[in-house]
């Protein structure tokens, strides 16, 4: 199999602050394919955010990478100079927010801001850039887009400004989208609109995309295969069919039974007692095992790799004894 | 937008009525003009004569409509104490407080944009703590200080600047102009320094908090994402999103710098307004002093309109509103 076209191995995300140095990200490693859609979930802290960020190169001071590697095409670019990684952002990795209200600039036009990020990336002249917009504008959907071109992001409702946010992160044709949670400001009704755009245009084009969520149903509609982290760490990862049908860790397993069926009659959901611990007090071993019904020895005491279970991999002590990995 | 500039400019002329009704009866009630006009040996009756020749037993209305009629035609009246024409002593002058307010403004601009972008951006580097130090010193030290200072060091110690007056002036119509000879603009440098010292100072710090705010927007993140590259980020996107509060700062303070240009006028001998007007303080010259706050309340008025149009350009959401009014 030829090679991913994104591997992240062992990415250690750090905060320096006065009390302590936090770990956010604590060796998170997973590959993307090209032209798939990986899913990651967690909940809010989880690291899931901050990934993407270090992947486009976008970590916020003082947050840095302290560690791993973040491989993109065969390249190193976890360490590349700011023109290097500039020349990279929007041209072969874009990235799309979460609130597309605040994503645009409200001073200029959107096909101002549509071809300035054409023209960035591609050799086009005015009139070829703006042809392109507007082609673009016509691809996410946008009705009347010779006219919609000039106006400003104030006059597009909430879905249709993220339809110009997706058509912006297209605009160059990037090789991989890291799109963090693109619809959890918009209404629902316009969610799967959204969604299912997104997604055919990245499978029409081959492009693949880091899906940011919390949102289970999203991922199990959208997602080739899903990432579950918790508290800085990959619980689990496979492919989005096994995961939901079988899942291997029993952080996976609470999320799923949190998930309201519409085929069960059950009264009450199925909740994951406490919460994810702060930065500043992960506890040792295992981070969930405080919340875990399986807890046993090995525990409280190490960190479980991650190993294979079935198609999937997961990071609990269930698995990595039988394996041997101990 | 049509419809948006006569209502502005409507609004504009209700405010000059309303500031002319008030220097009106400011100045009505500051004393007998005439006591101050004659001698200790002039008869009541020459005094009568005086009050009627300057209309002053007119009703109050009268006297009222006279001043605005004649205000509406630049015609405020001979002064008291120079028995000429208060609107072309006014006119002589206004030419070289103008142009001192004005450079002092450019000044302030080109200066200060450029601190408080480098200070918004690089927060932690040590010139932008100089800077910010630089400017606790430009807003605290009171304007005829930083006169003094600067003529101490620029005009004594190294020869190189001059110390008061204008320098040579070329006549342009009815407009005196310092910009077009060498000892003109030399002349203009210090006052001019020294006026937009503190609106410089001002201006840094507002660009900075500003660009503070704005990057930290998602837009800005956005525009990052996309990889524009750091020239377009910073001052296409980020400093654009500054402007409307850096331009309503601006134009209130250009008023200011105008109205209170006194002070630099009198520490340099430059031969302005403001001169002009300490001068009729001292002589309780009336008609001066009116028009003088009328002209002041003029330049507020079209630099206030100037700044609303100046936003309708700036930012199309205020093209929205203005227009849905």
């Amino acid at each position: 199999m030829s090679q991913p076209l994104l591997q992240i191995r062992d990415l250690v995300i750090e905060f320096p602050t006065r009390r302590a140095l936090l770990r956010a990200v604590d060796q998170i490693s997973f590959d993307i394919e090209a032209g798939e859609v990986l899913g990651v979930v967690g909940e809010s802290g989880a690291g899931k955010s901050l990934t993407g960020a270090a992947i486009i190169g976008l970590l916020e001071p003082p947050g840095r990478i302290a560690g791993g590697e973040i491989i993109f095409a065969g390249q190193r670019i976890d360490n590349l100079d700011h023109d290097q990684m500039r020349k990279l952002r929007g041209k072969r990795i874009a990235m799309i927010f979460q609130d597309p209200l605040t994503s645009l600039n409200p001073l200029y036009r959107v096909g101002e801001q549509l071809v300035e990020t054409i023209q960035t990336h591609l050799p086009l002249n005015n009139t070829e850039a703006r042809e392109r917009a507007i082609a673009l504008l016509d691809e996410v959907g946008i009705p009347a887009p010779v006219t919609r071109i000039d106006g400003y992001p104030h006059q597009f409702s909430g879905g249709m400004r993220q339809r110009v946010v997706i058509a912006l992160a297209l605009a160059a044709e990037p090789d991989l989208i890291i799109a963090d949670e693109p619809t959890t400001a918009l209404d629902v009704s316009v969610q799967a609109q959204i969604i299912s755009l997104l997604k055919n245009l990245c499978k029409n084009r081959g492009t693949a995309v880091m899906l940011i969520t919390h949102d289970m149903g999203v991922i199990a509609e959208t997602a080739d295969r899903v990432a579950v982290l918790y508290a800085g760490q990959v619980a689990e990862i496979g492919k989005t069919q096994d995961l939901i049908k079988s899942p291997k860790h029993p952080y996976t397993s609470g999320l799923m039974s949190s998930i309201p069926s519409m085929e069960s009659d059950e009264d009450r959901l199925i909740q994951i007692p406490g919460s994810m611990p702060r930065l500043n007090a992960i506890p040792q071993g295992c981070s969930f095992h405080p919340r875990c019904s399986k807890a046993f020895g090995p525990c409280t005491e190490k960190r479980a790799p991650l190993v294979d279970v079935g198609e999937s991999r997961a990071a609990c002590w269930l698995y990595a004894a039988e394996n041997g990995n101990g | 937008m049509l419809a948006f500039m006569i209502r502005r400019i409507f609004q504009s002329i209700i405010v000059m009525i309303v500031v002319a009704l008030i220097s009106f009866l400011l100045f009505r009630f500051v004393g007998d003009p005439v006591n101050q006009m004659v001698g200790i040996e002039t008869t009541p009756e020459q005094r009568e004569a005086l009050r009627v020749q300057l209309g002053l037993n007119d009703p109050v209305l009268t006297q009222f409509w006279r001043f605005i009629w004649g205000a509406a035609q630049f015609d405020f009246g001979i002064s008291y104490q120079f028995k000429q024409s208060v609107a072309e002593m006014i006119g002589k002058r206004a030419p070289a407080t103008l142009e001192l307010s004005l450079m002092s403004a450019i000044f302030a601009m080109l200066v200060g944009i450029p601190m408080g972008v480098y200070t918004g951006l690089k927060r932690d580097s040590w010139l932008s703590k100089f800077f910010l130090t630089f400017s606790l010193v430009g807003i605290s030290l009171p304007t005829f200080l930083i006169g003094i200072l600067l003529i101490y060091v620029f005009a004594v110690q190294f020869q190189v600047l001059p110390s008061f007056g204008r320098g040579e002036v070329v006549q342009v119509g009815f407009w005196s102009t310092g910009l077009l000879t060498a000892s003109g603009l030399k002349a203009l440098i210090l006052p001019s320094i020294t006026l937009g010292l503190f609106q410089m100072t001002l201006i840094m710090r507002l660009v900075r908090s500003e660009m503070l705010e704005v990057m930290r927007t998602d837009y800005i993140k956005f525009a990052r994402a996309r990889g524009l590259s750091r020239k377009a980020v910073n001052f296409g996107h980020a400093l654009k999103n500054t402007l409307v509060p850096v331009i309503t700062i601006t134009g209130l303070q250009l008023g200011s710098v105008i109205a209170f240009a006194i002070i630099t006028e009198t520490v340099f001998s430059w031969p302005g307004m403001g001169l002009l007007f300490l001068q009729s303080v001292q002589n309780v010259d009336i008609p001066i002093m009116a028009a003088y706050l009328m002209l002041i309340g003029f330049l507020f008025v079209v630099i206030n309109l100037i700044v609303d149009l100046l936003y309708v350009a700036v930012d199309p959401r205020i093209r929205v509103t203005g227009l849905a009014q």
